[in-house]
């Protein structure tokens, strides 16, 4: 009995100074992006490894989800009799919710792990420590890139991952269940409104914070060499997936309710 | 004025006390070695002194002003005329050893980029690695990672340098020219150096002044003399390299 209060304790505690740690972490990487000044190289660079180089994986899984959606509707679909909503509803969901989130989630498996173990093995060497010593923040100089990245390009990615989505989705439609082409289209773009874009998207921003500050926060509380690296990086993708889905179902909520 | 005085530092961390009531001073243009066993409390003494960890109370003065007061932005300016040599060098591998070693420049000095490759040269060949500027640091040997970080160092003309186990790792003619380095900047530049190690022949030969850790605090202080001719037993045990003692023996009992 004693143990299992000592465990739960324990475990509330890390929790505790997980969350006050992230917020102290967030705090600090806002302020530094706010006041600036940016180091333009290092942004670039990680936009490019957060965005560009993620486009291939984000658009495969996006076009494979757009035709999975296309295949289980139309079963739902014909059953009911109204072909007619199949395009519809791919459109909704890919744009409403499955592009960001599968965005998100992939972004967070390809980068967040990379991030942290990046950063973990900068603590491991004491490069950190090199870094502040030579007078320059590891907050501005490592966390502030990142952020800003992953917070500029995963709504970018959302968008082309939603376009490739209906696009898996045309294709199957189209070429396999013979609605028209232009059917489909019109369909499309009718259901789709501006509310639904923005809602799509404006959650993409938050789970790329989520990501960066999450997988930095790993990364600096590495403790124990490679083998730390390893259990932080795992821990990091495990918490950024918990984490993404949790604020996806808030925002989901949120807008659910505030713009019906 | 001392260049570096430290008074009743304590640092606890969890239950463990890690640094007890130290206190030492360190002259302006002194190298003072600090020698003690392994995981006796010398790294982190050295990371209080540059700012990276706070302590649980005490009092680290440099130049006259109280450095666990400052906030970031105020240590910052102070740690630019500070250098550190890290154990494992401590470069920064996604960068080439050049911009390693103008790393302070590039960052902070708003130098011409013609001043910035004749600095950085000229920082390299002082540690006798001329013209290595483009490799990255994992094409590089370990003995050479010491040396490019010391080259880093002395980069941005630092008035103290503090060295974490310099000949820790290296072979015996890396180490002696590692020492020799240590002399030099003593000499010449009138650096102000603290030296972590647990390396007496090179203790012996780079200090003005040897000071042991022990068990959290400053057991013993004096002239590389002094500390060779001493009755203090952990001292005599330590510096002779003796398993039995009595700090073997304080560890049985524990």
């Amino acid at each position: 009995m004693i143990n299992f209060l000592i465990d739960i304790g324990q475990k509330l505690l890390a929790l505790l100074s997980f969350v006050g740690g992230l917020a102290n972490l967030a705090g600090q990487a806002f302020y530094w992006a706010l006041v600036g000044p940016y180091k333009r190289r290092s942004i670039f660079d990680q936009m490019k490894k957060v965005g560009v180089d993620s486009m291939p994986i984000v658009l495969l899984t996006a076009f494979f989800i757009g035709v999975i959606m296309a295949l289980q509707i139309a079963y739902m679909m014909q059953r009911l009799g109204s072909e007619m909503y199949i395009a519809s509803i791919v459109a909704l969901s890919l744009v409403r919710e499955l592009g960001p989130i599968i965005t998100a989630l992939v972004v967070a498996g390809r980068v967040g792990a990379a991030i942290t173990a990046e950063i973990g093995s900068m603590q491991v060497t004491e490069q950190i420590d090199a870094l502040e010593t030579l007078a320059s923040n590891p907050i501005r100089y490592l966390v502030v890139p990142r952020l800003l990245a992953l917070s500029l390009m995963l709504p970018l990615l959302t968008i082309y991952a939603d376009i490739i989505g209906i696009f898996g989705g045309y294709l199957i439609c189209v070429h396999k269940l013979g609605i028209s082409s232009s059917m489909y289209l019109h369909i499309t773009f009718d259901a789709l409104l501006l509310k639904d874009l923005f809602t799509g998207l404006f959650k993409t921003v938050f789970f790329g914070m989520i990501i960066a500050l999450v997988s930095c926060y790993e990364g600096f509380n590495v403790e124990g060499g490679a083998e730390g690296v390893g259990r932080a990086t795992t821990k990091s993708v495990v918490t950024t997936f918990i984490l993404i889905i949790a604020a996806d179902c808030f925002f989901t909520a949120l807008f659910y309710f505030a713009m019906p | 004025m001392h260049a570096i005085e430290i008074q009743n530092l304590t640092k606890f961390f969890n239950t463990r006390k890690v640094l007890d009531n130290l206190s030492l001073n360190i002259e302006k243009g002194q190298t003072c070695v600090i020698i003690g066993r392994s995981g006796c409390g010398k790294s982190v003494l050295l990371k209080h002194i540059e700012g990276i960890l706070k302590p649980d109370s005490g009092k680290i003065i440099i130049n006259g002003q109280d450095i666990t007061k400052l906030t970031n932005n105020e240590m910052d300016k102070i740690r630019l005329k500070m250098g550190m040599v890290f154990q494992g060098g401590a470069l920064f591998d996604s960068m080439t050893v050049g911009e390693n070693v103008g790393f302070n420049l590039i960052e902070h000095n708003h130098v011409s980029n013609k001043e910035l490759l004749e600095k950085v040269e000229s920082a390299l060949c002082v540690v006798g690695l001329c013209g290595i500027e483009n490799l990255t640091p994992s094409e590089i040997s370990g003995g050479m990672k010491k040396r490019v970080a010391l080259a880093r160092a002395i980069c941005i003309e630092p008035e103290i340098i503090f060295y974490d186990e310099p000949t820790t790792g290296v072979d015996p003619i890396t180490a002696d020219s590692i020492n020799e380095l240590i002399k030099t900047m003593h000499d010449k530049l009138k650096v102000t150096s603290i030296v972590v190690t647990h390396d007496m022949k090179s203790a012996y030969s780079i200090a003005d002044k040897i000071a042991m850790m022990y068990q959290g605090k400053i057991i013993a202080e004096g002239t590389p003399q002094e500390i060779q001719n001493t009755t203090h037993p952990v001292v005599h045990q330590f510096i002779n390299g003796l398993a039995k003692g009595p700090i073997t023996e304080a560890l049985d009992h524990d």
